[in-house]
């Protein structure tokens, strides 16, 4: 018995809609979130995040609506992250469905909402998105940043990722902005940093460009693996993923047999 | 006929993705607080997410105590889910704070031993022979996130006329008890309603044992 490393994906979605490019045989409506959480569900992937990228409050509805419908279809554990400034929204959002929601620029500028959502809603449902980049002047070599990598907060990632811990986040969605889009793999560095920081599970992502990379962020100190573009793309299944990472002799989960 | 399975809606867990999930396998779900509803069900689910103090404090306000009891002495179905397992034992042991549990079962819950917590992932499990629960997917894996659990299973003097519980162990850090079948009283440690077909398989399981 051994726990499995888990592989994830994200599909950003903005208005109910999946808006990256998505090559999945079989579709009907490849732009359709559900669908789509389905067919990953089927391809053997462990977990999925939607990470809501709606501009207006007033499309909060929508979201909610397909974390509704999400729960209805998906029986693997559903992390919902964008936007999220409050306790009410992460309640509303748990009782549509979600197992756990991902907090990140709400928590820069209040750190305190990480404590209260810990211990109103538990550790186990609350992540920390954390968009790290190489930064001159900080202690770890790494800063914090905001709005997609384009400003700096000014905070340190490794200690921002031990101050999230110690509030009562349950584990730490570690995204690279040096390394997305690169697909010149994870950023292990990264990865070391945090890892030697804090006790809770830390998901790699960014920088994943071929089925390898994956298994090299496991044992840089990483729990989960996360990918978007790739999968979505279809330049790598999540089943070559896993057999690269078994082939390493990292626990994986196997695909069910099981049929609904 | 449908089986009608009750989900106690006590302020915490996932209900939703449990009322689904049983919905999938062909069971009528309620989600209810109601004493009454939840007595006369053909099967009760105790979910659970979060503090163990908490959760007891939920527990207590809808009468969860009284209500395990007068389902197992008639022999009606329960089954706990995560914290919805732990509270089944006698104490909690969460950040020091000591906590009582509804007492149906000898033994404590305490912190997981592991480098990295919580448990978060799917993991194996070892069930016995004769589990009900876990028949055709023994081999299969199940969705855990906690940081606490049950390690040592310290029941020795059991109902002589029923048969002995049990024990599903798991291992994360040290062995921990991930499932318990005793009698109309089950658990699991594991998301079942999260644990893809395996969990599915395991709730429809459960399901037609139901009477």
């Amino acid at each position: 018995m051994t726990l499995a490393a888990r592989v994830i994906a994200c599909l950003d979605v903005d208005a109910g809609r999946v808006v990256k490019g998505v090559n999945f045989v079989d579709l009907v409506d490849a732009g359709d979130p559900i669908e789509l959480a389905a067919a990953y569900g089927k391809a053997g992937i462990d977990e999925l995040v939607f990470l809501d990228i709606t501009a207006s409050s007033s499309d909060r509805e929508t979201t909610l609506e397909l974390v509704r419908r999400s729960a209805d279809q998906v029986f693997i554990p559903v992390t919902v992250g964008g936007g999220i400034r409050s306790v009410e929204d992460i309640d509303a959002l748990l009782r549509a469905g979600a197992d756990k929601v991902s907090i990140n620029t709400a928590a820069i500028s209040r750190p305190e909402l990480l404590r209260e959502a810990a211990q109103r809603f538990g550790s186990q449902c609350i992540v920390l998105s954390l968009d790290a980049r190489r930064e001159e002047g900080q202690p770890s070599g790494f800063g914090v940043t905001t709005h997609g990598g384009r400003k700096s907060s000014g905070l340190d990632a490794v200690q921002w990722a031990k101050q999230a811990a110690d509030f009562g986040v349950g584990e730490i969605l570690l995204n690279s902005m040096d390394a997305d889009g690169t697909k010149s793999g994870f950023d292990l560095e990264l990865i070391r940093a945090v890892r030697v920081a804090v006790g809770i599970p830390i998901i790699a992502s960014g920088g994943a460009g071929s089925a390898a990379d994956f298994g090299e962020a496991i044992e840089a100190g990483a729990q989960a693996v996360l990918a978007a573009s790739i999968f979505h793309f279809g330049e790598i299944t999540v089943a070559e993923v896993k057999n690269a990472m078994a082939m390493r002799e990292i626990p994986v989960r196997t695909s069910t047999k099981l049929v609904s | 006929m449908s089986p009608v399975v009750a989900v106690l809606d006590y302020g915490f867990g996932n209900v939703r993705s449990a009322v689904r999930a049983l919905e999938h396998v062909g069971a009528k779900a309620l989600l209810s607080s109601d004493y009454d509803t939840c007595l006369n069900a053909d099967g009760l689910i105790i979910p659970g997410v979060g503090a163990f103090d908490a959760c007891m404090k939920g527990i207590n306000q809808v009468r969860g105590g009284p209500l395990v009891d007068a389902r197992l002495v008639a022999n009606r179905p329960v089954l706990g889910i995560c914290v919805g397992m732990q509270i089944l034992f006698d104490q909690g042991i969460e950040h020091g704070v000591s906590a009582k549990g509804l007492g149906q079962w000898p033994g404590v819950v305490t912190p997981l031993e592991a480098p990295v917590v919580p448990h978060m992932g799917w993991n194996t499990v070892t069930p016995p022979n004769e589990s009900v629960l876990f028949a055709g997917v023994e081999t299969e894996s199940f969705y855990f996130v906690h940081s606490y659990a049950v390690h040592d299973w310290v029941m020795t003097d059991t109902d002589p006329f029923q048969n002995p519980p049990l024990i599903t162990w798991s291992e994360y850090g040290t062995p921990f008890v991930a499932a318990v079948e005793n009698g109309p009283l089950s658990a699991v440690q594991f998301h079942p309603e999260k644990s893809d077909m395996a969990g599915l398989a395991l709730i429809n399981n459960w399901i037609q044992a139901l009477a």
